[in-house]
């Protein structure tokens, strides 16, 4: 078996080197000198590597770095906090209407970004809420809110009555079956709620660059464009910045590899 | 254990929520009982309403105000003061009648057909070839997943860079092969495929992710038993692992379907939809027009992402059924 499988394992290290290619380019092009950037033949590897790249990019993309991680964790928060009592009334407490819930929330994930960005950018021209931190939050959690409400549902769903019962026994009320029993009995859902919800919100662009267009508080996905649109002689800056702001998903997809599975399948494979 | 069976009575199909209760067994205990679903009730209400206040603030209010948009002739003027024209279906009309909506309706079924059929069939084949767990397999499957976690701008900047024309690493290879110089991104021959290109790339760990979940829970007696009577490994694949993954395969599609349609990102950051109007999508000529230009047309914008959204739901409300009849299965 494991002698058989050897040529199957080099395979699958020549697929999966060739698919993350662009990914490797990206860190190849970080680090290469301004001057070789324009050369006719692309250096394959970064034989003189510079940090030239990575300095620049520090220097000018730091609070932009700050703001995409307080509006991260800000969207995590706001869909935590609105997704699991949700999930809760859904599959522990039997919400009446329950069907028709879950089916608005499967539409909701359907509507177009583009389109949601529209109807924000009208109703916070008016409130004066364009470019502050709280309104991005906002916006980029309506990505998250569904998927996690739907998460929490199944999970919540699988928990034993008899867990449940035994707390109401105990003389717990709602409230403290919600917050003694089935929430920490969901931690795993949490955990990949709250990862989806921070890279979704990182990761945004549409609403970054439709709601937060100007001001002080840039996110670094619009750090990214607007540099690409200022100096396009730097793509070393522009690289090393990518490498930087990819970093969360990097370090996430190594802690966190298992929720990041079960969020990919959920919705999708039913067990 | 009533709530169980109640529960499963509520699942039959088109049993709506007033259905047919079996109140029969808890007659004995009818007061107490009720008083004990109605506080149950008000409770779920409770656990709920934040839900509920949200989704009407934050998806109710902004879809409304997107289709009160569309309905009425908004300049720049007119979106700071509130006074627009109402305009009817006019801007519908416009939109429809414009030169670019033939182009990017042709565009956006381009894209998301072309898109997802590559990125189902390399997902496929990639999930069927990590089904057979070799050494690594788990470690380099995870690695598949980079791509797809990693912020649209960060790989379509990339790719922008990995398909200029000059410096490019793609045109350098295919030179070093013998061939000319393609201006991927400024060419209008090849604006969409170089798009697409991109966008399968990106498409690709969701399918693998996926189909290899749902290769997962076709029970490996199957394939002793097809063993067994001497099929063949491609008479395995396409009698056995094709057809019991069927249900897995119209999710995925259904889902980039949807997923694809949507997409602005990728498209905006490598080529705007442009050269000219070569590489528009229904999604992305929306965005043009609202933010794109220093003239942002909020209405006919706002129509065409109205009209997506149509698009969107007649295929999302396929996929409700597929799933549900799927469920009931």
């Amino acid at each position: 078996m494991t002698d058989r499988s050897w040529p199957k394992t080099v395979l699958g290290i020549v697929f999966t080197a060739f698919m993350l290619f662009p990914v490797y380019w990206m860190v190849n092009v970080s680090l290469t000198p301004t001057g070789d950037l324009r050369r006719s033949t692309p250096n394959w590897f970064p034989s003189e590597p510079t940090f030239e790249g990575y300095a620049a990019a520090l220097s000018q993309q730091l609070p932009s770095l700050a703001t995409s991680l307080v509006v991260g964790l800000g969207c995590v928060a706001v869909t935590v906090v609105i997704a699991a009592p949700a999930g809760y009334a859904l599959a522990v407490l039997k919400l009446r209407g329950g069907r028709t819930l879950n089916f608005l929330l499967l539409v909701a994930q359907m509507i177009p970004a583009v389109v949601m960005a529209m109807g924000f950018y009208a109703i916070y021209v008016r409130l004066g809420l364009l470019n502050t931190v709280w309104g991005l939050i906002v916006a980029d959690s309506t990505i998250a809110v569904p998927f996690g409400v739907l998460l929490y549902t199944t999970f919540m769903a699988g928990i034993p009555a008899d867990l449940v019962h035994a707390a109401r026994i105990d003389g717990a009320g709602t409230w403290r079956t919600f917050t003694a029993v089935v929430l920490p009995v969901s931690r795993n859902s949490t955990l990949t709620v709250s990862l989806f919800a921070f890279l979704w919100a990182w990761s945004d662009f549409i609403f970054a660059s439709t709601l937060s267009r100007s001001g002080e508080f840039v996110p670094i996905t619009l750090g990214i464009y607007q540099y690409i649109g200022n100096n396009t002689t730097q793509w070393n800056a522009i690289m090393a910045t990518a490498v930087v702001a990819s970093l969360p998903a990097a370090i996430l997809l190594v802690v966190a590899q298992r929720y990041v599975a079960a969020g990919v399948t959920a919705g999708a494979v039913k067990d | 254990m009533t709530t169980t069976s109640r529960e499963a009575s509520g699942h039959a199909p088109e049993c709506g929520a007033a259905g047919g209760r079996p109140a029969a067994p808890a007659w004995g205990r009818r007061p107490r009982r009720r008083a004990h679903d109605s506080a149950r009730h008000w409770a779920a209400v409770g656990f709920a309403a934040p839900l509920l206040a949200y989704l009407a603030v934050f998806y109710a209010y902004p879809l409304w105000r997107n289709i009160e948009l569309s309905v009425h002739d908004y300049t720049v003027r007119a979106f700071v003061q509130g006074d627009p024209a109402f305009a009817g279906f006019e801007k519908y009309a416009e939109v429809l009648a414009s030169g670019s909506f033939g182009t990017a309706l042709v565009n956006t079924a381009v894209f998301t057909l072309v898109s997802i059929g590559f990125q189902y069939a390399i997902g496929l084949a990639l999930a069927v070839f990590f089904h057979a767990n070799f050494r690594l397999s788990g470690v380099l499957r995870a690695l598949f997943l980079v791509p797809w976690l990693l912020p649209l701008i960060v790989s379509s900047s990339t790719w922008a860079w990995m398909l200029n024309s000059d410096h490019g690493i793609v045109n350098s290879v295919i030179e070093a092969f013998g061939g000319t110089q393609i201006n991927w991104l400024t060419s209008p021959d090849t604006a969409l495929a170089a798009v697409i290109i991109a966008n399968i790339w990106l498409g690709v760990p969701f399918n693998l992710v996926i189909l290899h979940a749902g290769l997962q829970q076709i029970p490996a007696e199957v394939y002793e038993a097809a063993s067994l009577d001497g099929a063949s490994a491609r008479q395995r694949f396409w009698r056995i692992t094709l057809p019991l993954l069927r249900p897995v395969s119209a999710i995925t599609l259904l889902l980039g379907f949807i997923y694809t349609l949507k997409v602005v990102d990728v498209v905006w950051i490598m080529t705007t939809g442009g050269p000219g109007d070569a590489s528009l999508t229904l999604a992305v000529w929306s965005y043009r027009e609202a933010f794109g230009t220093g003239q942002p047309d909020f209405s006919p914008a706002a129509a065409i992402g109205n009209l997506l959204i149509v698009i969107a739901l007649v295929f999302g409300f396929v996929h409700l059924r597929m799933q549900r009849r799927w469920e009931d299965a």
